[in-house]
């Protein structure tokens, strides 16, 4: 074959230039589908961004606001509750703008400031009674119409008769911010107040307690019982047995198993057979338990085979028994690796939602929860809920949920990343 | 004594339990525990097991049959009457009697006799605490006296222990056994009621799905109907669109991460794309309705296309960036299985970087990439939220991706939330396409698993 | 990532383990023996190989002579594998790994920037330790090579090509009538013969064999070193090996490395009659290694 060694190379160098150019496009499309991907990542990211920042600010109305002794005194919670704010207020905005007549720019007028705001004036006159009977400037909060306008979102471009701000209220606006009236201020409300139909008084309170319980719930359970059933698997379970085989399957396939189904399940078993309350973070957690179990028992059992057979070696050597050998020695060492499984399956329930439709938590639900067995929401499923209202205001929230929501998450993958630095042994 | 007082009494009883043992295995072994059979904690285990095993046992089985028993109790002391209702009309009325214990009674007028029988339900409940309490009590205390008369030096206090503590890690290991029976039972049962009111050919055949049932059996053209095909073929339009997003985009970035990348480039592009498998799927619901599909449809205008705003075209796209990191570190975990002996010896001959991956590593990795991809088709299929958010309502028997169309898990939420009653066919409806949607994915996750345990024995 | 790292974690080890036994400095050694040749088919100067700041390689002078046998030996870690992969450049696909020297392949440096390691391997190819052959057929295993390069312009040429190198290779009998069936189900001789036809259907000059027996029995190994001979008459053979009794069966010229040092060259009876050395004679005789 020497002879035709030359005419080997000939060929080879003639196909070359062809081939290098497959090489170059193949390596481009590699490129390019990176490229998409983070292009996907980097527009999901700076649209929910440029969204939500802005429902971290509310807009807020300073009102010169006469206290009249005779209806406020006694200054007790028990007679401030019945007294009428919301027409302190009202009289107050039509003694700001004297020329509105008309009904309908009346009600224009009460709507400048939230339909919350007399609350937050009760709790004013409660935190300074000493002022009853002055005339003071208090910051409200501005109502949603109010606080779009703020922040840009209103195209003064379009046709009046296609806005929900007519140019008399703009005209109000301009007015009151030449007066330096209105002001963008942090939102409180957002984070201290549960569900509302109001855009401006609506906040992320009670999903984000109703989360915290289930959180707690799912930690505590599926945490100890996904490693208990780890250790049988890795330490004790004998191989090659047919119940062992099942168990292992079961638990590779439920870990694939859709979690809508885990929702049906909690549905038919905790609701319908057990009958314990609906919409509760008890149940919520209990669902969300058999849902993560599966990954925090393969995270577990990943920790387990990490550790070296020596260790496990050297003590039962010394005697000790199976049991002292797992949970002395090898349980410790497996910890960290335990732990970030522990987080990440957390992370994956903090961010699930449709098994919690299916237990009846999509409720509308003001009052945050006071424990396990109070009706709460969860944060994704909060944003499910706002995400399908058509107001501009709950589109600001929705995107801000997600934030909270994201930066949550991220906080978890965090500390499970900084955990597996700090404790990672290398063998 | 309510529950969870009693919970607390028995903790605080094992604490008891545990020092009593530890100090009298001590006394027993006269002061050298050299003359014990184990370390004396163990005998204190033992004895707090001896004492709360038993106990939280009846508390439990208690708890949770009582319930039952007490509402057949009443049940049969209501007057004639209400005892001759039918099955549905008799669930009503239990639910009336569980709201007027819960104080949600409602302005609505209620019958005297249910109230009455509320408030015999609520007295048999406390005299059954009571009653539980003096018996867990009771069982607790036997417990501890029982073990207490068997502590002795050459007891083998350890081995027991160890071997409840065995038992309960068996315990926990097969609690996923249950979770598929669970599973299965909850959506086969509620599914067999469906199939005896909704024939299975009709359901698994039928062409059409409109759930609404008449509200009163005179109604004109309100039988609803329940053919599964239209569901069927809308889940798997979506699914088949995301599928094609995310297998070019997932494979290829895989290839160029783990076979072109630096590993510089490698340690900040792969976390990366994890980041879009940790974003939940609330977050892409809500991306893909309100950015993505007004997008498409303005995209369509410009092109002389009607697209729908819940195109299954939105949604699915959406869907397939979601599964990307999916698809991409499966098929990253199967390229890095194949041994580097095969990329050399392609090298070897003179094949270029991207010949070997075609012509070896891929060939080599398939097994594992197919049953990767079948894993994302799972997801795929099961995949809830970006639908109900993304997709439609009204079920079209349609293969046009600019249509909005609905799936299995659409009308599974669609079905179940909000007001519902547990017996019409349109709630149990929604177990029957539970279960089509566990058995669906459960086979690709069977073969899925097969393949892949089949492919790495193949290089281990 | 993790196999670089093997190899470079192996490197390590055998350098912290027997640095002691080693005394001269490390640079400016002298090689014992004659390393060049008349008609040289392969020409190094001055080799020097880094991984990332290791250096695995020192100042490797040796030439390879046509249509010979040379058998390179040496404990592991010593660097005889690495001046392999330098030949056809196989250490270009390691992160991290720097070849500074100069390396002529008919007198065309091979690494230079006009010559496509593509073709370079196409003249240059290799057999490795383990038997790899691709999860696919035997016939396409042979013919994987010939097909990427074009080789066979049609299906007979290519039968042909396949048919000739399993010949050469000594495999044609046993395998005629199962070409479609998959060559992971060959034994292990059989699969290390296969990666031989491999390798030679693409026409190569000079085949380089990486400890080819390591992972064979006995038999299988007289059969792979009674192919060497033959394969001798059309091919230069540069052979790593482990084994001294089969460099000296095979081999026309045996090359010593000793932490990544060429210590002694020279005509395979002269090596293990009389070697110059003391590194050699110690290695010989079965001292250490």
């Amino acid at each position: 074959m020497n002879s035709d060694a030359p005419q080997t190379l000939d060929i080879v160098q003639a196909g070359l230039a062809k081939r290098r150019r497959r090489e170059t496009r193949f390596r481009w499309y590699g490129r390019t589908a990176i490229l998409l991907a983070m292009t996907f990542l980097a527009l999901l990211l700076a649209n929910i961004l440029g969204r939500g920042f802005s429902a971290f600010q509310q807009t807020y109305i300073a009102l010169d606001v006469y206290l009249p002794p005779g209806e406020l005194s006694p200054p007790t919670p028990q007679h401030l509750a019945k007294v009428d704010f919301e027409g302190l207020i009202k009289q107050t905005l039509r003694r700001s703008f004297p020329d509105v007549r008309k009904r309908r720019q009346k009600r224009a007028l009460y709507r400048l400031v939230s339909s919350g705001s007399a609350y937050e004036l009760r709790d004013w006159v409660m935190e300074h009674p000493e002022q009853i009977g002055k005339t003071v400037t208090v910051w409200l909060p501005a109502g949603a119409d109010v606080d779009m306008y703020m922040k840009g979102s209103v195209d003064t471009s379009v046709p009046e008769a296609q806005r929900r701000l007519k140019d008399y209220q703009i005209h109000w606006l301009e007015r009151l911010k030449r007066e330096q009236r209105l002001a963008l201020r942090f939102n409180k409300i957002f984070f201290l107040n549960g569900d509302s139909r109001e855009p401006e008084q609506a906040g992320i309170l009670v999903a984000l307690k109703g989360s915290l319980y289930m959180m707690i719930v799912t930690l505590a359970l599926s945490f100890p019982l996904g490693i208990a059933a780890a250790i049988y698997l890795e330490e004790f379970a004998p191989k090659k047995n047919f119940w062992v085989d099942m168990i292992e399957i079961n638990i590779n396939n439920l870990a694939a198993v859709p979690s809508i189904v885990f929702g049906l399940l909690g549905l038919a078993v905790f609701l319908g057979y057990f009958g314990l309350p609906r919409s509760t973070p008890l149940v919520g957690g209990l669902t969300l338990t058999l849902m993560t179990l599966p990954t925090v028992i393969i995270a577990s059992r990943a920790a387990l085979t990490a550790v070296p057979p020596s260790i496990r070696e050297a003590a039962l050597g010394i005697g000790a028994s199976r049991m002292q050998t797992v949970f002395h020695h090898v349980l410790p060492l497996a910890m960290p690796g335990m732990l970030t499984g522990a987080i990440i399956g957390m992370a994956r329930a903090l961010g699930e939602t449709a098994p919690l439709l299916m237990i009846g938590m999509v409720a509308f639900i003001v009052d945050p929860p006071q424990g396990f067995l109070d009706p709460a929401t969860a944060l994704p499923v909060q944003i499910y809920l706002w995400a399908d209202s058509p107001e501009r205001g709950f589109v600001e929230r929705t995107s801000a949920a997600i934030i909270v929501l994201l930066v949550f998450l991220g906080l978890m993958n965090l500390l499970a990343v900084l955990l597996r630095r700090r404790l990672e042994r290398r063998w | 004594m309510q529950p969870d007082t009693l919970i607390w009494t028995l903790s605080a009883l094992c604490a008891i339990a545990f020092y009593l043992g530890r100090h009298r295995a001590v006394q027993a072994s006269g002061g050298h525990i050299r003359n014990l059979h184990s370390l004396p904690a163990y005998y204190g285990y033992y004895l707090a097991l001896c004492c709360g095993l038993p106990a939280l046992l009846v508390l439990c089985l208690w708890l949770l049959f009582d319930d039952k028993l007490i509402l057949q109790l009443i049940l049969g002391q209501l007057p004639e009457f209400w005892r001759n209702l039918p099955e549905d009309r008799l669930s009503l009325v239990v639910n009336q009697i569980h709201n007027l214990i819960a104080g949600e009674a409602g302005i609505q007028e209620v019958d005297p006799a249910i109230r009455a029988a509320a408030d015999h339900y609520q007295r048999l409940k406390t005299t059954g605490y009571r009653i539980l309490a003096i018996l867990t009590l009771t069982v607790a205390t036997a417990g501890l006296v029982y073990g207490y008369r068997r502590i002795a030096p050459d007891m083998r206090a350890r081995n027991t222990v160890e071997k409840s503590l065995r038992y309960a890690l068996i315990l926990s290991s097969t609690l996923a056994i249950f979770v598929t029976i669970g599973i299965v039972l909850s959506v086969l049962f509620e599914s067999l009621r469906f199939f005896s009111k909704v024939p299975v050919t009709e359901f698994l055949f039928g062409l059409k799905w409109s759930p609404q049932m008449a509200i009163r059996p005179d109604q004109v053209g309100a039988s609803g109907a329940f053919g599964f095909i239209p569901l069927l073929t809308g889940t798997l339009l979506i699914s088949g669109i995301a599928m094609a997003v995310a297998t070019p985009i997932g494979l290829l970035s895989a290839i160029y991460l783990s076979e072109y990348a630096k590993s510089h480039t490698r340690s900040i592009v792969k976390p990366l794309i994890e980041v879009l498998a940790g974003i939940p799927t609330v977050v892409y619901g809500f991306f893909a309705a309100l950015v993505v599909a007004p997008l498409l449809r303005d995209f369509g205008v410009q092109l002389g296309l009607t697209v729908s705003a819940e195109s299954a075209l939105a949604a699915g796209t959406v869907m397939g960036v979601m599964i990307i990191p999916f698809v991409s570190s499966l098929t990253d975990d199967a390229l890095t299985a194949v041994p580097r002996s095969l990329r050399e010896g392609a090298y070897g001959l003179g094949a270029t970087q991207a010949e070997t991956i075609t012509g070896v590593v891929l060939p080599a990795a398939l097994p594992g990439i197919v049953s990767g991809l079948l894993l994302a088709v799972s997801r795929a299929i099961g995949e809830t939220m970006i639908v109900v958010m993304a997709a439609g309502m009204t079920a079209k028997l349609t293969l046009n991706p600019l249509e909005s169309v609905t799936t299995i898990t659409v009308q599974i939420v669609a079905l179940l939330v909000g007001d519902q009653e547990f017996d019409s066919p349109k709630t149990l409806a929604a177990f029957a396409l539970g279960l089509t949607l566990f058995l669906i994915t459960l086979a690709l996750n069977l073969v899925a698993l097969h393949v892949v345990r089949r492919y790495r024995e193949q290089y281990e | 990532m993790s196999t670089i790292m093997n190899i470079v974690e192996k490197f390590e080890e055998s350098r912290d383990s027997a640095a002691p036994t080693s005394t001269d400095s490390d640079q400016g050694y002298q090689t014992v023996g004659e390393y060049s040749v008349a008609k040289p088919r392969i020409c190094c100067r001055g080799v020097n190989v880094f991984y990332g700041e290791k250096q695995a390689l020192f100042d490797i002078n040796l030439d390879i002579g046509q249509r010979e046998v040379i058998a390179l030996i040496g404990p592991s870690g010593c660097g005889k594998s690495t001046f392999l992969r330098c030949l056809n450049r196989m250490n270009d696909i390691i992160e991290g790994c720097r070849v500074e020297g100069d390396i002529r392949l008919d007198g065309q440096d091979i690494y230079s920037k006009e010559l496509d390691p593509v073709v370079l391997r196409a003249r240059v190819g290799m057999v490795f330790q383990k038997p790899n052959p691709f999860p696919k057929s035997i016939y396409d295993n042979v013919a994987y090579g010939p097909r990427i390069h074009g080789l066979a312009s049609n299906r007979t040429e290519l039968d042909d090509i396949v048919e000739t190198s399993l010949k050469r290779a000594g495999l044609w009998k046993e395998v005629r009538d199962r070409l479609d069936h998959p060559a992971t189900g060959l034994s292990g001789g059989q699969q290390q013969r296969l990666c031989i036809a491999r390798t030679i259907a693409v026409g190569p000059e000079v085949v380089l064999m990486d400890e080819p027996c390591s992972a064979l029995d006995p038999i299988a190994t007289a059969t792979i070193e009674q192919l060497i001979d033959e394969l001798r008459e059309r091919y230069t053979i540069v052979i790593v090996t482990h084994s001294m009794q089969q460099a000296a069966r095979v081999s026309q010229r045996t090359a010593y490395f000793h932490l990544g040092k060429l210590i002694e060259v020279g005509d395979t009876s002269r090596i293990f009659t009389n070697p110059r050395h003391p590194l050699t004679e110690d290695y010989i005789t079965g001292r250490f290694g």
